[in-house]
């Protein structure tokens, strides 16, 4: 990937709901109402497209960045967000709801990435929707290629990488060769907005539509509740005075000093 | 009657607190499903055995122990193919990791490998007639899926804290096995392990945390969260993604929905005013403190206690309060 050699960028992008939502369940109990819940691309993947196409841009814009996104129909308009953003094209694998297996996702999108020939798959480090963060190591371990998750930094040089990933309290410096699977967490750079030039070309872009091939499902959810809602609390006073009753409170009441 | 494979996780050559809490879950697993057994993994330089006793100590029957320079850091190919190898090898009903960087990353390699399904980050479970449900947080934390595996062996990893520590002592009893891939051959190699917070609790790990949001000022204004967790002595420090944006505090601090999801006992938000990202990741904490000086802030109506006023005063009488209250008690 150095010189003038293109370079070739999967990203894996998911259509989530807005987080700023008061959700309810279903009449079913076992999935969100969808009712008037609007949908963006997850968070984590944003930083995955930037971080193809500053890759892309560093290399000369030489290459490609493809943006690929298993979901419904109404999916393509996160994946021409994408390609408002700059990747190249965009693929839709169809599914009319997405599986709470990530195993039968990670399935689906190795069997589109494996002759694709590309150097890097990324993917966002997790869903914030399913909080799941397990389709990315599962392709790699499908396509039988390199994988770090977590990275929050990031070199690419002459055929291997180099990245930085997120421990709890800790970090690990991983090496790599190409090509690879990566998942990007927050930190290693900020999305760019799509300029009005950019949503009018990626109106031109190609966008592929095709049906996911699933699989068999092992995971179901079988049940979704909300959370207990937390009681209101106390507010104890003002400034220095409240913190003697406040300290007898985290001992007597809380129990937790 | 089901048989428990469960992965002990090791960071620097020591036994990670989550590793406990994974075989007191693991155990649970076990009982649960009719009396099996639990055989853990314990991978790591030469020397890692002596880590094994309190595997046991914690309800292992057995401890797999797996010594090699290889395994000196984490190494995600070799363990992925020795920990489905062992899975796989129609043994196992169930495979328990950690819901951590290090178990997130190995645990869907695993199940990829065997094509079983995974139910990730879960904070219980249950069983019937050799089928896990379990509970995992979904929408950013916002709703509680029950997920429901089928097929077997199934894979499962739960939430750091979800699971405490519960002794239940069997006799200790291990079992070298060796690695079903050449470590020294992985493509992907740990060069550098960065430590954080040398010598602090991890946000994970500790019971009680001080978090600092914007209403703090500046990096240095930081000293007093860590000088009230180092009043209560079990505390770790965490910061809002506003801090870690400014560069205050390092990114592993940030504690909310693009950051690190925490539930201890204690939650004190130090001039946080709670955003909705913030309180993504915080709000499953046990007892919440707010201290913030605007009245109407969003992180009182998570709070169970609040003081509203100064920071810069409240904080310094609050530290002297606790180090008096530790010096009672």
């Amino acid at each position: 990937m150095n010189g003038a050699a293109a370079v070739k960028i999967a990203v894996c992008i998911k259509r989530v709901p807005v987080m700023e939502t008061k959700f309810a369940i279903a009449a079913d109990g076992t999935r969100v109402d969808e009712a008037g819940l609007k949908y963006d691309v997850n968070d984590f993947d944003l930083w995955a497209i930037e971080a193809g196409l500053q890759l892309k841009e560093k290399n000369g814009n030489a290459g490609e960045v493809v943006a690929i996104c298993l979901g419904p129909d109404t999916a393509q308009e996160q994946i021409r967000k994408a390609l408002a953003m700059g990747a190249d094209r965009g693929v839709l694998l169809q599914a009319p709801t997405v599986p709470a297996d990530g195993l039968a996702i990670a399935r689906a999108l190795a069997a589109e990435l494996k002759d694709g020939g590309y150097d890097l798959v990324l993917f966002g480090r997790i869903a914030i929707d399913s909080m799941n963060q397990m389709t990315g190591p599962m392709v790699a371990e499908l396509l039988d290629l390199p994988c770090v998750t977590n990275v929050f930094k990031l070199e690419i040089a002459g055929g291997t990488g180099r990245a930085e990933r997120a421990l709890e309290g800790a970090s690990e410096v991983m090496e790599f060769p190409l090509p690879a699977v990566l998942t990007i967490d927050d930190g290693l750079n900020k999305e760019r907005l799509p300029s009005l030039k950019g949503i009018m070309a990626a109106k031109k872009k190609p966008l592929d539509v095709k049906p996911a091939q699933l699989g068999e499902l092992k995971v179901a959810v079988t049940k979704m509740v909300l959370p207990p809602e937390r009681a209101a609390g106390r507010i104890l006073g003002d400034n220095a005075d409240a913190v003697p009753e406040l300290v007898r409170l985290l001992q007597t009441e809380a129990k937790v000093l | 009657m089901a048989n428990v494979l469960v992965f002990a996780e090791v960071r620097a050559g020591d036994l990670r607190k989550v590793a406990l809490e994974a075989v007191t879950a693991a155990r649970q697993l076990a009982d649960l499903s009719g009396g099996g057994s639990v055989h853990a993994v314990l991978a790591g330089d030469a020397g890692i055995a002596v880590k094994a006793a309190s595997l046991a100590e914690y309800g292992a029957d057995s401890v797999l122990v797996l010594e090699h320079a290889g395994f000196a850091q984490y190494n995600p190919e070799a363990l992925a193919a020795t920990v489905a190898q062992r899975l796989g090898s129609g043994t196992y009903g169930f495979a328990v990791f950690s819901a951590t960087a290090q178990g997130r990353d190995l645990s869907p390699r695993v199940a990829a490998k065997l094509g079983s399904g995974l139910a990730p980050d879960l904070t219980g479970f249950s069983v019937d007639g050799g089928t896990v449900s379990g509970q995992h947080f979904n929408m950013n934390g916002k709703t509680i899926a029950t997920l429901s595996l089928s097929g077997s062996p199934a894979v499962l990893s739960v939430r750091p804290a979800a699971f405490q520590p519960a002794a239940n002592a069997r006799p200790l009893v291990t079992e070298a096995i060796t690695s079903a891939a050449d470590p020294s051959a992985s493509r992907v190699k740990v060069v550098e392990l960065k430590q954080g917070n040398t010598g602090k609790l991890d946000l994970n790990d500790a019971p009680v945390i001080v978090a600092g949001g914007r209403g703090l000022k500046a990096a240095e204004n930081f000293k007093l969260c860590d000088d009230l967790a180092d009043a209560f002595g079990n505390a770790a420090v965490g910061a809002t993604r506003a801090v870690t944006d400014e560069g205050w505090r390092p990114h592993s601090d940030q504690i909310g929905q693009t950051g690190r999801n925490v539930s201890p006992n204690l939650y004190i938000a130090v001039g946080i005013s709670g955003a909705i990202q913030h309180l993504a990741g915080m709000r499953t904490s046990k007892t919440i403190v707010a201290i913030n000086k605007d009245k109407d802030a969003p992180i009182f109506k998570v709070a169970d206690y609040g003081i509203v006023g100064d920071v810069f005063e409240i904080m310094p009488a609050l530290t002297a309060a606790v180090k008096a209250a530790k010096a009672q008690g």
